[in-house]
């Protein structure tokens, strides 16, 4: 069934049905209780003995665990097989989660446990676990009653899907490789700190640890190299889909379509893409329209702006005849954005339609996406046809195809 | 020899407690842990949203007509919505079924009650209830907790994630003096 599916994360629930995505999700959470359990998460001392300096076993199970899934993921993403875009990132609220943050740290060393640690204490024995619960819910509780006095502060500092490498301007493999780097500088000072107030011989570690911190970087240094998809490949995973919506002439909208929408009354927002060269654009454009250069990774920047929380909106490309406008449509359709269409025929058959007033005929004929028109003055938007009377619309007969529905992220996740 | 031990009725003690694991090794299982997770549902690991919604959904059996006013709590149970319907909820029901599995078979179930060794079980008790309830303030402050937000956060590098990760050992550090006898 999963099978179906070129690329991960998989849609579980829509997939396996309800009841057996829950079942998969039990069995995530009893290897999560292992692996806790495993690494002695179950007994507060050794939590608690972090903030001591003595045994900083959670500094480095955390932080391995942090390295390890890090790595794996933006290795299969580098590799196209899983779509980092489909990953839930907890949004941040960057005050709200410090703060949050600070009162945390304040209950884990007084309580001994986090909460996913107590769930799992709880189960092997321990008696202050279950204090620690009844303490968690009592939390939660005062939590809910009192956030509405506070909300504006909880809900400040909304920045969204907002990433390292985003931040940092540069390489998701950079960031990757920076964050090994400052993990396994962590991991030396833990050594250092256990070694100077916990007694612990560093001596009488495990060599291997020494290999296990090479393999990281070198890790590391694959997924610098192998880079993350870029369009082309975030397009191969819809191909079919996309393909298809083009071939049968799903997206391509009559201009008279696009006329109406122009004018119309409508609950989402128009954005009009204009790919041609800026000279014919400067010549000759749709009203409302913006010249984007062709080139990918200009679009691609677009297709960023576009995704932004917004207000429904629909996305018309448009070149001379379809060619361009279809490449660059690729590559929106790639980025994720929604409601993207192409004007029929384009700005020629926009022209043949409604500009009967002001072109001449060509001058030269037409290739691949070239003007059929040639216009005297650089007028832009100043001619009639740029904003031809909304009453032509009747004269055409045409199949609406816009339809937009509300762009919608990765639902809650994480702590939700 | 051989045969003389073999014929010797076997020992029935419990099965002997195993050494916690190296935490870099653990480390690395609870990485693959959380990898697959994300790999495979696009969503990672986390608890205290589960919490969360065990006790909207008790509240809402005391006092349904609250929750609904509340906003904050209407968004998990308002009207006819199931707070207890998310995968974090499944999630969070398999994490003590893993931990008595694992301790179990190392030897690791015993009851007993973690604490320093200059004070007593109720105090301890106490103020693992108080840490707890300050726990469990915070992680809704924070919107996750040390699962949802610094470990599955921290790996998908959110920055919030990070930001708040520091912020949680700081926290525990500028408090690990004053409750220094709680553990030493």
């Amino acid at each position: 069934m999963l099978l179906t599916f070129a690329v991960a994360p998989f849609p579980v629930e829509a997939e396996l049905g309800k009841w057996l995505a829950y079942g998969l999700y039990l069995i995530i959470g009893i290897l999560f209780g292992a692996a806790l359990e495993q690494s002695g998460f179950a007994y507060s001392p050794n939590l608690a003995a972090q903030f001591y300096l003595k045994d900083m076993r959670v500094l480095k199970v955390m932080f391995t665990a942090i390295i390890t899934a890090m790595t794996l993921i933006f290795l299969t993403s580098g590799m196209g097989l899983l779509d980092y875009r489909n990953v839930f990132v907890d949004p941040t609220y960057l005050w709200p989660g410090i703060v949050g943050g600070i009162i945390m740290g304040v209950g884990f060393v007084i309580g001994g446990f986090c909460p996913g640690t107590s769930a799992t204490a709880a189960a092997t024995g321990s008696i202050d676990a279950l204090f620690y619960l009844g303490g968690i819910m009592t939390g939660i509780f005062a939590f809910g009653e009192t956030v509405d006095s506070f909300a504006e502060f909880w809900y400040g500092w909304s920045m969204g899907r907002f990433t390292l490498p985003e931040w940092l301007g540069i390489s998701t493999g950079a960031t990757v490789l920076l964050v090994i780097v400052v993990a396994l500088i962590f991991f030396w000072a833990a050594e250092w700190f256990e070694e100077k107030f916990g007694g612990v011989d560093r001596k009488t570690l495990p060599k291997w640890r020494i290999a296990g911190a090479g393999g990281f970087l070198a890790l590391a240094f694959v997924v610098l190299v192998i880079g993350q998809p870029g369009w082309q490949t975030h397009y191969q995973w819809i191909a079919n889909d996309a393909d298809a919506q083009l071939t049968n002439r799903e997206v391509q909208i009559h201009p008279a379509e696009l006329l109406e929408i122009m004018h119309k009354d409508k609950v989402f927002k128009l954005v009009m893409l204009d790919v041609r060269p800026e000279a014919e654009y400067n010549l000759f454009h749709i009203k409302w329209a913006r010249h984007v250069d062709d080139d990918p990774a200009k679009l691609v920047e677009v297709a960023a702006e576009l995704n932004e929380p917004a207000d429904p909106t629909a996305v018309v490309v448009m070149s001379n005849g379809e060619g361009r406008a279809t490449e660059a449509w690729k590559v929106l359709v790639a980025e994720d954005v929604p409601n993207v269409y192409i004007l029929e025929g384009g700005i020629n058959n926009w022209l043949t339609l409604f500009g009967e007033r002001e072109v001449e005929e060509a001058k030269f004929v037409a290739g691949e996406d070239q003007p059929r028109f040639v216009f005297a003055k650089a007028l832009g938007d100043r001619y009639t046809a740029s904003n031809p009377n909304r009453e032509l619309v009747e004269e055409f007969e045409f199949t609406p195809k816009v339809k937009v529905a509300a762009s919608s992220g990765p639902e809650a996740g994480g702590c939700g | 020899m051989t045969t003389e031990a073999a014929r010797a009725p076997a020992p029935k003690k419990q099965r002997a407690e195993k050494p916690w694991l190296n935490p870099y090794v653990g480390g690395v299982l609870l990485g693959l842990v959380l990898f697959g997770a994300f790999f495979i549902t696009g969503n990672g690991l986390g608890a205290s949203g589960g919490f969360q919604r065990i006790w909207v959904w008790i509240e809402d059996l005391i006092a349904p007509a609250h929750v609904d006013r509340v906003g904050y709590l209407a968004r998990y149970a308002g009207g006819d919505k199931n707070p207890l319907d998310l995968w974090i909820v499944p999630l969070l029901i398999g994490v003590p079924i893993g931990g008595f599995l694992s301790s179990w078979f190392s030897g690791r179930f015993i009851v007993r009650t973690g604490k320093g060794p200059n004070i007593s079980v109720k105090t301890r008790w106490l103020f693992a209830f108080i840490g707890g309830t300050i726990m469990g303030f915070g992680a809704r402050f924070a919107r996750g907790c040390t699962s949802g937000q610094a470990l599955s956060g921290g790996a998908v590098l959110s920055v919030g994630s990070w930001a708040f990760m520091f912020a949680m050992f700081a926290g525990g550090y500028a408090a690990a003096w004053f409750v220094r006898k709680l553990w030493n």
